[in-house]
């Protein structure tokens, strides 16, 4: 029997008859929550949330109740609260739906949040290629306002707050939350340097501000609708909740799945869910968490220790779909994004794909980055289709070692794990590649390419 | 500058709304764009002028984000995603189809300034690949013969442009 999912955020998506609009919400119990929340007080709010042990679902899965109490509140500036709707790490196309299809839950959870942390202004920083996104949640803040879900007063509980929908251009980086923040004040989406720069004391326009996933968001309307503690009892203690799964690549049925944290395996997500590989395919490697996240070899055996002390020897389809058993197997859970590969993938064109990615993200702030992820590129890139030598293998793993740990933002690790991840599991691989491509440029033949 | 009136008046009513009137430029080049397809020198200068920042402020803006476009294109401009998930799915075919099919590189303009092509990152929505978008609209699951026939439709006007011009 496969496992079935568990729908809390996608409960209504996609469901026949569902629509974006305030009427078809509130016909499915919409807004309750918000209205309970406006008769607490706002620290209770924080506590629940606190309690329920949600974890950031952007990528570094940092819990949430933790960052808001980090807020600054003595400065006596005022708090703004962002929600990073930029959904644009490679493989993950879940805020989307939400954004698309049920904009409203997005802006009741938004608006608890708010109304929890004292926020004065709430931002919703969506990507500018979702232009038809943007439209959407501009008229469900209309018809909210008109229902005083949100602006002035809102509920008669005397707390005011409006949301304003700011749209990116078509940088990865603002997806990073202070690159987020410097693009929200209207420059160059710089990220920032931390300390001193967490936005929970240093955020936008240099006042403390909450800056949080769609998803992350979305999970706060059930933690007040069930409670923290019954929140808490879905999944596994320290992988709360249920989540987004997007599955993308050689696998029959791609989509977005939804299930508790620990649920099911990789081997039931692509096989039992998602219908698994094409006739005749076998499975070469993963990438489970997004383009950042280190990828997992399919013949591999991943053996240590939980947190809990539990050992574990596992094959990569017994590998439970969570937060800290991706971690523990050396990679992540980050953004949700699982790209599945199969044998007719060739690894070093799929490297090759990704470093291109990071090279034209960068924003060039700092020069292991600025030049590292550049040079990457070249290097993959000639290993594909252009005069490859044999040390290259070498030399792109110096120099991902050299950006690692070495720069103002996470996007320098994004860029060099993959590197280093596809190296350590597929080396032999790279080697015969670079071998093959340094003696095809001396016979001069043409090669051709389907990933770069 | 030459805006529509309606224009004028939504960038009036945005600024306000934010705490700092620099966090209108985005917004303010996004409806520039939209309405002129490029963002041109007049047009920074205009930006700065309306929000007191200096053109510099705002070219730096402008040339870092990748939607925003420094010269016109074509009548319809061709994204197709590349990245990983697009690319398993077969993307650098599609793009290859329109390339053939309009008779331009990517990064180019086909000669009878029917429509652009460029390569974009992962546009969230990689469980459709390959997906392209032309102008605001998003095509799923674009393979070489699907390119073809959005070609075909661009030519026979059966596409409406975002913009009229
Ligand atoms: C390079 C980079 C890109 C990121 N892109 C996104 C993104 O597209 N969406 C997102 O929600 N978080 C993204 N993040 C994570 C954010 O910095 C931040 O941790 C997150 O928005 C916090 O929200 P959460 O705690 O609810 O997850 C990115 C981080 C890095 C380093
Ligand atoms: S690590 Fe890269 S993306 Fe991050 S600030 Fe430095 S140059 Fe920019
Ligand atoms: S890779 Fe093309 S939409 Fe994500």
């Amino acid at each position: 029997m496969a496992v079935e999912e568990t729908r809390i955020i996608f409960k209504h998506i996609d469901r026949q008859g569902y629509t974006n609009g305030i009427d078809c919400y509130e016909r499915h119990g919409g807004y309750a929550e918000l209205k309970k929340a406006v008769g607490m007080e706002p620290d209770a709010i924080c506590a629940e949330v606190m309690e329920s042990g949600v974890r950031g679902r952007g990528g570094a899965g940092f819990p949430a109740g933790m960052k808001w109490k980090f807020l600054d509140r003595k400065s006596g500036k005022p708090i703004y609260l962002v929600c990073n709707a930029d959904e644009s790490e490679p493989g993950t196309f879940k805020d989307r739906q939400i954004i698309y299809k049920d904009p409203h839950q997005l802006i009741e959870g938004m608006m608890i949040t708010a109304f929890a942390i004292r926020a004065k202004l709430a931002f919703i920083y969506i990507r500018g290629e979702f232009f038809e996104g943007a439209r959407i949640l501009e008229r469900a803040i209309e018809e909210a306002r008109a229902k005083n879900y949100l602006g002035d007063n809102i509920l008669g509980s005397g707390y005011s707050c409006d949301i304003i929908v700011h749209r990116g251009a078509g940088a990865y980086i603002c997806g990073e939350e202070t690159g987020l923040i410097e693009s929200l004040e209207g420059k160059r989406p710089y990220p920032r340097i931390k300390p001193p720069y967490f936005p929970a004391a240093l955020g936008l326009y240099q006042c403390p501000t909450i800056v949080n996933n769609v998803e992350t968001l979305c999970n706060v309307k059930h933690i007040v609708n069930m409670s923290g503690k019954v929140f808490a009892e879905i999944g596994t203690p320290g992988n709360t909740g249920t989540r987004i799964w997007c599955v993308s690549g050689h696998v029959r049925k791609p989509g977005y799945y939804e299930f508790p944290c620990a649920a099911l395996t990789l081997g039931e997500l692509i096989y039992d869910i998602c219908g698994g590989l094409l006739p005749g395919r076998s499975l070469k490697a993963v990438i489970p968490g997004g383009s950042s996240s280190k990828i997992l070899r399919a013949d591999e055996r991943f053996k240590g220790k939980l947190r809990d002390g539990t050992e574990f020897d596992w094959g990569i389809n017994d590998i439970p779909m969570d937060f800290d058993s991706l971690s523990a197997v050396g990679s992540m859970s980050g953004s949700g994004g699982v790209i599945v590969m199969d044998d007719t993938t060739d690894i070093v064109e799929a490297l090759a794909n990704i470093n291109y990615f990071y090279a034209h993200e960068s924003c060039g702030q700092c020069t292991p980055c600025r030049e590292g992820v550049q040079w990457m590129k070249k290097v993959t890139y000639r290993m594909c289709n252009g005069a490859a030598r044999e040390e290259d293998v070498e030399l792109l793993r110096s120099i991902a070692g050299q950006i690692e740990g070495r720069t103002i933002c996470a996007f320098g690790e994004a860029a060099s794990w993959p590197v280093q991840s596809f190296l350590a599991k597929f080396n032999d691989e790279f080697v015969a590649k670079a071998k093959a491509q340094a003696a095809r440029n001396a016979s001069g033949e043409a090669v051709e390419t389907t990933l770069i | 500058m030459n805006l529509k009136p309606e224009t004028f008046s939504k960038i009036d009513q945005l600024i306000p709304r934010y705490p700092e009137k620099r966090s209108a430029v985005l917004p303010l080049l996004h409806l520039i764009q939209e309405e002129r397809g490029w963002i041109s020198n007049e047009a920074i200068e205009w930006v700065a002028d309306k929000l007191e920042l200096q053109p510099i402020n705002v070219y730096e803006v402008v040339t870092f984000y990748p939607m925003f476009k420094q010269k016109p294109g074509g009548r319809y401009a061709i994204k197709v995603c590349r990245t990983l998930s697009c690319a398993l799915g077969g993307a650098y075919k599609t793009c290859k189809s329109f390339q053939e099919a309009l008779g331009c590189e990517v990064d180019g303009t086909s000669e009878d300034a029917l429509a652009s092509i460029e390569f974009v990152e992962c546009h969230a929505n990689c469980g459709k690949a390959p997906v392209v978008m032309i102008d605001e609209q998003m095509y799923e699951g674009v393979d070489e013969n699907a390119a073809r026939k959005l070609v075909e439709a661009m030519r026979a006007g059966e596409i409406k442009p975002a913009r009229e011009d």
